[in-house]
């Protein structure tokens, strides 16, 4: 009896100590994702104040298209929505779903990152690179960095991919499966605010 | 199992209908934003007070419905790690166009 119930009072203290390691986990992440929004914040401050210098070169509204820029926003967008039914598949055990949801985001987000490359590749070909003027520098600098996450979320779900191949679900992959969707719906709630502000009001402006 | 599947997750869980709901209203927010620019019917003014609200409304919406933020997952400490970064922000980016704003009224005046 004493034994049972210490036994089982040692289960419920192991278990607690995984909820509060995962949820830790978890939750440090986000405080690390709210140091990385200063970052894009401070890019924005700076593309607010030199977007207007563009030393005779072109303004935004000459140079950005938008219905280019819509398509790579839905790509971001529904790869956020397919990252979300990975984590509902997890949620369920279902780890192929989980696997086959990751693989359709890494597409998704392959075929953003795709996008964007030609973009850029496309203004510097032109002569609007970020040596060019104020402007582009602090556009290169503020959309390049979100790529750059973009780039990295997209090794991170490789590397998810192998590991869940290789131990499966577990207490150490669901937080960081975690992690990453928290990583992932980040980035696409920072393009939100990168498509409307450096985009949609350029092309007002 | 599902006691350990709560414990990670140290927020609400979604569904999938939250995270179709999350998707229409993105999808919506975004066309209209699109759709207010390219159609040019509207004051410059009117056009960025309206996109600037659909992409105030889009973060929510995500936020909310993607990445379940509420004000009692971690005892609040999300949601008031949140609001401090928030007003960092408003400070760094509303401080930098005002100051830099004014510098530039005051260059062209001298």
């Amino acid at each position: 009896m004493a034994t049972d119930t210490l036994s089982n009072h040692m289960a419920h203290a192991d278990e607690h100590e995984h909820h509060d390691a995962g949820a830790t986990k978890v939750f440090g992440f986000w405080v690390y994702l709210m140091s990385d929004l200063i970052i894009f914040g401070s890019l924005f401050a700076t593309y607010a104040v030199l977007s207007g210098n563009t030393a005779g070169g072109p303004g935004p509204e000459d140079i950005f298209e938008l219905p280019f820029v819509l398509v790579e926003t839905f790509l971001l967008l529904f790869s956020s929505f397919t990252y979300g039914l990975a984590v509902l598949a997890m949620n369920a055990d279902r780890l192929g779903q989980v696997k086959a949801w990751l693989g359709i985001t890494f597409l998704l987000g392959a075929g953003f990152i795709g996008m964007e490359i030609y973009e850029f590749q496309h203004l510097i070909h032109e002569g609007f690179g970020p040596d060019r003027s104020a402007f582009l520098s602090s556009f290169f600098t503020l959309v390049g960095t979100h790529g750059l996450h973009v780039t990295f979320g997209l090794i991170w779900i490789l590397v998810m991919l192998v590991q869940l191949s290789t131990k499966g679900l577990n207490d150490m992959t669901r937080p960081r499966i975690l992690c990453l969707s928290l990583f992932w719906h980040f980035l696409d709630i920072v393009w939100i605010c990168v498509f409307t502000i450096v985009y949609l009001m350029g092309v007002l402006a | 199992m599902s006691g350990s599947n709560h414990s990670v997750a140290g927020e609400s869980h979604g569904s999938v209908k939250s995270y179709v709901i999350g998707l229409i209203l993105s999808i919506v927010l975004t066309v209209v934003a699109f759709g207010v620019v390219m159609s040019g019917d509207f004051s410059k003014m009117a056009a960025v007070v309206t996109i600037l609200v659909m992409a105030v409304l889009q973060v929510l919406v995500q936020l909310i419905l993607f990445m379940h933020m509420n004000t009692k997952s971690e005892g609040g400490w999300n949601f008031i790690s949140f609001v401090f970064t928030i007003s960092i922000l408003v400070l760094v980016i509303g401080g930098s166009i005002w100051i830099m704003h004014h510098l530039h009224l005051n260059m062209m005046a001298g």
